[in-house]
């Protein structure tokens, strides 16, 4: 991206390294990734479990569990401000304010013995001017904003079904208008049925307030409907970003062709799924070279000297591949 | 929820059957003829025999206990073999002394318990993690009457500051009071911490941080209340036990209370005086027990629920 409009972004990653420093061994979640989001513009970051996607969802939050978290490197700016830096006071200011999260599992991210109104009440009664009052009217609205009824205010959150319990989650996060919104896999939990309306609700509200929004998921199907970016995500480094048509139409990636080899297609039903042959690497033993290279049928000696650097195709497109020094490599792709 | 109250003193009913039973038995297979003792070291043999016929103690143990049920039945405790007093009126006259001093001690153990187990929970492995449970161990393994008597020599014996023994003003009850506090208060801390540490660790607690919500906070309003209800168990566990009377600490500071009655009256075979003693301390100790699951309704919302099923 270029450096004139660094002004606009509303999330400046640099060379993110986060480690878990464990008994056993130091597990190398996330190893110098960038986000560069401008405002109001959507990211999705893809990958399969344990590709570091939380991790860095939480870090924009200084969120990251310490101990074992540690965050080795890197800057964060949140509009303008540096998130790793700052005093603790200035942090739970920004929290569910400035960015807000909305998380995997709605069964246990209420507390159960709050009501799910005081919920939501408190965090618009923390960070906005006017009483308990006046929180307690504007946590009512988001709860019809999310398409539940005002009278269930008092009631607990065993009360509620899964999409429900979501959909409080979400008022709670829009509750302020956040500046960003951190969505980390926000249907995963759900049925399909109830996937797709949280998804659309969502997709409402973030137009509505204009925030801007990373989307943390594994499925593609998600990334097409609500993202205009994808950063894909291998072993806590991104490996392809670029625009939804960039990664979509013009993959680069050996990986990202893999992800797409991997989703079944309605249309043509005879041909058989092909999953990435072998698992992730083992977070506390990267290896020196392409993380990837041990899973990837276009791996040569060269791969797995050194991690790849970034190389950009075009404005917005860029790829972690080592190949791509060869100026006629090309993967084959797919059908779709 | 009134109905689930209703049953649970129903429930009690059975207990106290049980429990009696349990100890008539236990005190006739004890050594020693009862009617000797009662009849005194200078009786002849007629005389105690009188006495054994005058109490009913030559018949069957199984009749005995009958005898006694149903006269339990009628609200009649029965009457001392030793004092010859009516059992019921004497152990309520002690009963409140045990009250106050259970009071004082559960206070002692829950304001010592309570933030030692917060801080040590929310600071895990610090300096005062450390030394809190180390203490918490050594508070678990001292028995309580090796720690009266400690308090006693120093003190009472050597430094002369607080009274060794009775009831009387407010000093008296200090020593008694942290013998039976820091033992209970040593279970308490360690529920406290644990619980604690298991709450924090959830999602919801990380979602409280995300909304922004000061740390003392999420620690006061959304992780305590979660971990209470463990804590809660405990402490009304141990208050039913000292509403029971605390026997050896009773005894060693000569405490005119429930748990030296049922000490004496175990010494001199004295079995309708420790009967009802025991019927008092199950019945205190269901109640409150109920009391213990009554509250956590009040805490969790989804207990609260359940309740309302039944």
């Amino acid at each position: 991206m270029a450096e004139a409009n660094k002004k606009d972004l509303i999330l400046d990653i640099n060379d993110l390294v986060i480690h878990y420093e464990t008994e056993d061994g130091v597990v190398e979640a996330v190893n110098g990734l960038d986000i560069q989001l401008e405002h109001g513009k959507t990211l999705g970051l893809v990958g399969e479990t344990g590709s570091g996607k939380t991790t860095t969802a939480l870090s924009i939050l200084r969120l990251v569990p310490d101990p074992p978290g540690v965050i080795k490197n890197g800057s964060i700016i949140l509009d303008g401000k540096d998130v790793l830096n700052m005093p603790i006071k200035e942090l739970e200011a920004i929290r569910g304010n400035l960015v807000s999260m909305i998380f995997q599992d709605p069964m246990t991210s209420l507390n159960p013995v709050l009501t799910v109104g005081e919920q939501i009440a408190e965090v618009i009664a923390l960070h906005e001017e006017g009483g308990e009052k006046e929180a307690a009217q504007k946590a009512g609205d988001m709860l019809e904003v999310v398409g539940i009824p005002r009278e269930r205010y008092g009631e607990y959150p065993h009360q509620f079904s899964g999409g429900m319990k979501q959909r409080v989650v979400i008022a709670m996060a829009l509750a302020c208008n956040p500046k960003l919104l951190l969505a980390d896999e926000p249907t995963t939990a759900l049925d399909v049925t109830i996937q797709a309306q949280v998804l659309e609700t969502m997709k409402q509200l973030r137009e509505k307030y204009g925030s801007a929004m990373i989307m943390i998921t594994h499925d593609l199907g998600i990334i097409a409907e609500v993202c205009d970016e994808v950063s894909v995500v291998y072993a806590g480094q991104i490996v392809e970003h670029g625009t939804l048509e960039d990664v979509f139409e013009s993959t680069l990636h050996p990986y990202t062709e893999g992800l797409f080899g991997s989703l079944p297609n309605i249309e043509e039903r005879r041909e058989r799924l092909q999953p990435i042959p072998g698992l992730m690497p083992d977070p506390t033993d990267l290896p020196k070279g392409c993380c990837f290279a041990p899973r990837c049928k276009y791996c040569t000696a060269e791969c797995e000297k050194a991690r790849p650097e970034k190389k950009w195709v075009n404005d917005t497109h860029y790829v972690r591949c080592t190949r791509y020094n060869e100026p006629d490599f090309k993967i084959e792709r797919s059908e779709r | 929820m009134s109905r689930y109250i209703l049953k649970r003193l129903v429930m009690l009913i059975p207990v106290v059957i049980g429990v009696t039973f349990m100890v008539y038995f236990i005190l006739s297979l004890s050594p020693g003829d009862t009617a000797a003792m009662i009849a005194g070291e200078t009786a002849d043999a007629e005389t105690i025999e009188a006495v054994r016929k005058d109490l009913g103690l030559d018949q069957p143990v199984i009749v005995q206990y009958g005898k006694y049920m149903l006269n339990l039945l009628r609200g009649d405790m029965g009457q001392s073999y030793k004092s010859k007093r009516d059992v019921f009126p004497s152990i309520m006259a002690s009963f409140p002394n045990t009250a106050k001093l259970a009071f004082w001690s559960i206070l002692v153990a829950v304001g010592i318990a309570l933030p030692i187990g917060i801080i040590s929970a929310t600071r895990q492995y610090s300096m005062i993690d450390n030394v809190g449970m180390v203490a918490a161990l050594l508070g678990v393994a001292t028995p309580n009457f090796w720690l009266g008597l400690m308090l006693i020599i120093l003190f009472s014996l050597n430094l002369g500051w607080l009274p060794s023994g009775g009831m009387g003003g407010w000093k008296n009850y200090i020593m008694p009071a942290i013998t039976l506090g820091t033992g209970d208060a040593a279970l308490i801390t360690r529920m406290t911490r644990s619980s604690m540490l298991e709450v924090i660790r959830q999602d919801y607690i990380r979602t409280a941080r995300a909304k922004g919500v000061p740390e003392k906070k999420v620690i006061h309003k959304h992780a305590l209340k979660n971990a209470l209800i463990p804590v809660v168990t405990v402490i009304g566990i141990q208050f039913g036990s000292l509403l029971g009377g605390a026997t050896l600490t009773e005894t060693v500071f000569a405490w005119p209370g429930v748990g030296r009655i049922v000490v004496d009256s175990i010494k001199s075979k004295d079995t309708p005086m420790v009967l009802g003693a025991i019927v008092l301390l199950t019945i205190t100790f269901s109640v409150v027990n109920l009391a213990v699951d009554i509250l956590y309704a009040f805490i969790d919302p989804r207990i609260k629920a359940q309740y309302k099923r039944k």
